[in-house]
């Protein structure tokens, strides 16, 4: 399992995408940091930045890492290794590429210019994100033998995420205003990953106290311990299952 | 050595391979022959584990492979076509496959050194042309000495040097006992290479003899005119199967 992983990394590590794509986070926070002094401030652009980026690269990465890689997995399945671990040593590889840029990206500006704790959130939001994206792409791969149709429904996932989602959640509240639908919004939020992500770090700012009543109401949900504890249980729950499901479809597909 | 019994696998609504059954023994050497798309490469597969068959089981060395992977081990594959990881070296390509095997420690350098890639360890695999790619290939396979050899048309894209390099191991392997399982087109060196053959046709094995046995039948001195002659029978859909077999 290492020994795979181990080599699928360095593949993995000298490709030029690895490269941009760390220098083009380093990019991103250092104009960011430029712009202003306040830290809250500079969180906030990270995360608007993050929450559309850090889904669409490894949504596409990881499917184009896939089916880019599909000969050498077929390489493998001839060689006596664990069918579960020529997956895993694949499907690590991506996500510790994707988070090793996110980490070195937003890391050098941090060491430069100082963190907080909410900084240091989003970069766990960011590889959270990462490794559901991730995990989603593999299985939009396992699901077919196509990789035009694989990128299809990656990129379907980070639209219904990051897009369609919200406009389902806006028109939810404006239609059903007079109720009070503080539940049923934090229920929902726990339905979109990038919603968790972004409402777990929204209440590390002090900005909630600007979302009115709801936001009070996160505010105090995301505040308790239960709180922090179910939406950290919740978002492992997105990194996980879209594995373990790609997993077990690709224990049985034909190669 | 591998028995296949009782192999069904579909794609989709499409019968690949239907209650399918051969034996492969040990010492010898099969030619697998066939129209394109009769069902060849998915056998292998399905030996190798890459394709799950619907039913039926694979037995080699008497172990069911189901849920097994050491069994490759004793396997040595040479793929259709060879395609490896961009960014890595050979070198670096030989070291993984022998990180995989840890039990072996005594490799079978013979085609490394014929085909001269001892010479270039630190090339990454994206620079290689589609020949030299092909000629890694077969040097893993022979490398770990493995009592089954398994080539995907193994000359396809070596010139003609290479060619006789790979066909004299293939001729000391099969000397020194191993079962080899070729499939090829180019019928001249079928019969050079194997002492058995095994026709597919629409998922079913249509012919399974000695290449003598395969002559006599079909009353041709030629093995590629036999072959041809085969292969009308097998348009023509003529079942009597037993009657064109001497086992």
């Amino acid at each position: 399992m290492f020994k795979l992983l181990k080599y699928s990394l360095y593949d993995i590590v000298k490709s030029r995408f690895a490269i941009l794509y760390s220098i083009f986070m380093v990019l991103v926070a250092v104009s960011i940091y430029q712009v202003s002094e306040d830290m809250s401030k500079v969180s906030l652009s990270l995360l608007n930045i993050m929450l559309m980026i850090v889904p669409l690269i490894a949504a596409v990465f990881a499917t184009t890492h896939f089916f880019n890689n599909l000969e050498f997995t077929e390489l493998m399945l001839a060689q006596p290794v664990k069918r579960r671990d020529v997956f895993l040593s694949q499907i690590l590889a991506v996500i510790i590429m994707l988070s090793a840029a996110i980490v070195i990206g937003f890391g050098i500006p941090l060491i430069i210019w100082g963190a907080d704790k909410a900084v240091l959130t989003l970069l766990g939001i960011g590889i959270a994100l990462s490794v559901v994206f991730a995990g989603l792409a593999f299985l939009a791969s396992v699901l077919t033998r196509d990789k035009a149709k694989a990128i299809g429904i990656s990129l379907s996932f980070w639209i219904y995420f990051s897009l369609i989602y919200d406009g389902f959640v806006l028109y939810l509240i404006y239609s059903l205003a007079d109720y009070p639908l503080e539940k049923t919004t934090l229920g929902l939020v726990f339905f979109n990953p990038v919603d968790l992500g972004r409402i777990i770090m929204l209440m590390q700012l002090d900005i909630s106290a600007l979302m009115g009543y709801t936001g009070a109401f996160f505010q105090q949900f995301f505040g308790s311990a239960k709180g922090i504890l179910l939406s950290s249980a919740m978002m492992l729950l997105w990194m996980l299952w879209p594995l373990v499901f790609a997993m077990r479809i690709f224990k049985k597909k034909d190669f | 050595m591998i028995s296949v019994r009782h192999i069904h696998k579909k794609f989709g609504k499409l019968e690949v391979l239907k209650d399918f059954n051969l034996e492969f023994e040990s010492g010898k050497s099969y030619a697998l022959m066939g129209p394109n798309g009769s069902g060849k490469t998915t056998l292998i597969k399905i030996i190798l584990g890459m394709v799950i068959p619907n039913s039926g089981e694979v037995l080699v060395h008497g172990e069911s492979i189901k849920g097994n992977f050491a069994y490759k081990t004793n396997i040595g594959y040479m793929p259709q076509i060879g395609r490896y990881p961009d960014n890595i070296r050979i070198g670096q390509l030989f070291s993984m496959m022998q990180d995989m095997r840890p039990g072996i420690k005594d490799y079978d350098l013979e085609l490394l050194e014929a085909f001269g890639l001892d010479k270039i360890m630190d090339k990454p695999m994206h620079t290689l042309s589609g020949g030299t790619r092909q000629k890694v290939s077969a040097a893993l396979a022979f490398m770990f000495r493995a009592d089954i050899l398994i080539l995907d048309e193994p000359t396809a894209g070596l010139d003609p040097m290479a060619v006789e390099t790979l066909k004299y191991k293939i001729k000391k392997e099969r000397q020194a006992g191993k079962l080899i399982l070729i499939t090829s087109h180019i019928l001249s060196e079928l019969d050079e290479l194997t002492d058995h053959a095994i026709y597919i046709h629409e998922g079913e094995v249509f012919f399974n003899d000695t290449i003598t046995g395969l002559k006599d039948i079909t009353g041709e001195e030629k093995f590629s005119i036999a072959i041809a002659r085969l292969m009308e029978w097998s348009l023509k859909k003529k079942k009597n199967k037993t009657d064109l077999s001497h086992v």
